[in-house]
């Protein structure tokens, strides 16, 4: 059983080289950014998509997208990110905005405003996380995450009408 | 199936599959984007480096271990203690060289490799060389030099998982160059 901290420091590391892997090759524009984003985002997808499989293994489907958006606030938040997401809002037309005021990943970072710019870099990979969980439950959406004064952070989850 | 009375096991379980998992999408990342194994290798064991040296100060922090008398009690801790409090296992410590310099951790079971297969044209990867760099790091925090190499992988079809540490110096606490 692998300890929780080890996940935090693998994360932290895994953050910081495929940055500096883009930034090798000399400046960082917002273009290189914006890829390192987004490996680090469909890392978290499949990682997402596993970790859901195995939690839902055994539970009955699901009534409707409500119920699958609280499914990941309360069980599956709990198991990944060791807490209940605090705060669920909807516009029952598909936006959902998930508000944890300690998330997990970010207590480390800082406690307020300072580093509020390095934030996204932490959050792509759990965006990812939750993105995949929810294709694996059927749900496509874009997962877009916001932070004005850490350690609290929002996530939009916007499901996608096929 | 009772829920609540497994919710501990559950929680832990559940955060050593987000670490296993996470470690299989880095390693499936590496292989995209460097040609080899070889470099997959390299790249593996610095990223450990990196987390030892930080790792290390976490284990000191929980663990209260004063510092070790010689290198046999530090791979009995390394097997007895950071392994089971990381990682769960305790690996069994053996082939010990007459110099007392190198030995083996043996594996029966490597967390980090949970339900992976390596593909057929991956034979030359070391999946978890992680911990070779997590190792060598976090001995180099506390002046020991050594080396760290995977010399069986249950992954390439051995039966158990070996890695073999080896002493190779005390590291001196470093001054400030002098003006020459």
């Amino acid at each position: 059983m692998a300890d929780e901290s080890l996940f935090e420091f693998l994360h932290l590391e895994i953050v910081s080289h495929i940055f500096s892997q883009q930034s090798g090759k000399g400046e960082m524009d917002n273009k290189d950014r914006a890829v390192c984003i987004s490996v680090l985002e469909a890392m978290g997808f499949r990682v997402g998509q596993g970790l859901i499989e195995r939690l839902t293994r055994d539970s009955p489907s699901f009534k409707d997208e409500l119920d699958i958006m609280k499914f990941v606030c309360k069980d599956f938040w709990t198991k990944v990110f060791r807490r209940q997401v605090d705060n669920l809002r909807t516009n029952h037309q598909g936006t959902y905005v998930l508000q944890d005021n300690k998330f997990a990943l970010l207590t480390q970072l800082s406690n307020g405003k300072q580093y509020l710019d390095q934030a996204p870099k932490y959050l792509a990979f759990s965006c990812g996380v939750v993105r995949g969980a929810l294709s694996n439950l059927g749900l496509e959406s874009v997962v877009t995450a916001e932070v004005s004064s850490m350690p609290s952070c929002k996530f939009q989850v916007v499901i996608q009408k096929s | 199936m009772s829920r609540q009375s497994n919710r501990t096991t559950d929680n832990k379980k559940m955060s050593s599959e987000l670490f296993t998992l996470t470690y299989g999408a880095l390693v499936t990342q590496l292989c995209k984007d460097y040609e080899n194994d070889e470099e997959v290798n390299k790249q593996l064991d610095k990223m450990g480096y990196n987390i030892g040296v930080r790792l290390i100060e976490d284990f000191l922090a929980r663990s209260t271990i004063g510092r070790c008398q010689d290198f046999r009690e530090t791979a009995d801790i390394i097997a007895k203690v950071a392994f089971k409090m990381y990682l769960g296992i305790t690996p069994s410590v053996t082939n010990w060289s007459p110099a007392g310099d190198e030995f083996s951790l043996i594996l029966e079971n490597n967390p980090l490799a949970d339900f992976v297969e390596l593909p057929d044209n991956h034979n030359t990867l070391i999946y978890s060389n992680l911990l070779s760099g997590v190792l060598r790091g976090a001995l180099e925090m506390v002046q020991m030099a050594v080396d760290v190499k995977f010399v069986q992988d249950t992954l390439r079809g051995d039966n158990v998982t070996e890695i073999r540490m080896k002493f190779i110096k005390r590291i001196e606490e470093n001054l400030p160059a002098g003006e020459e």
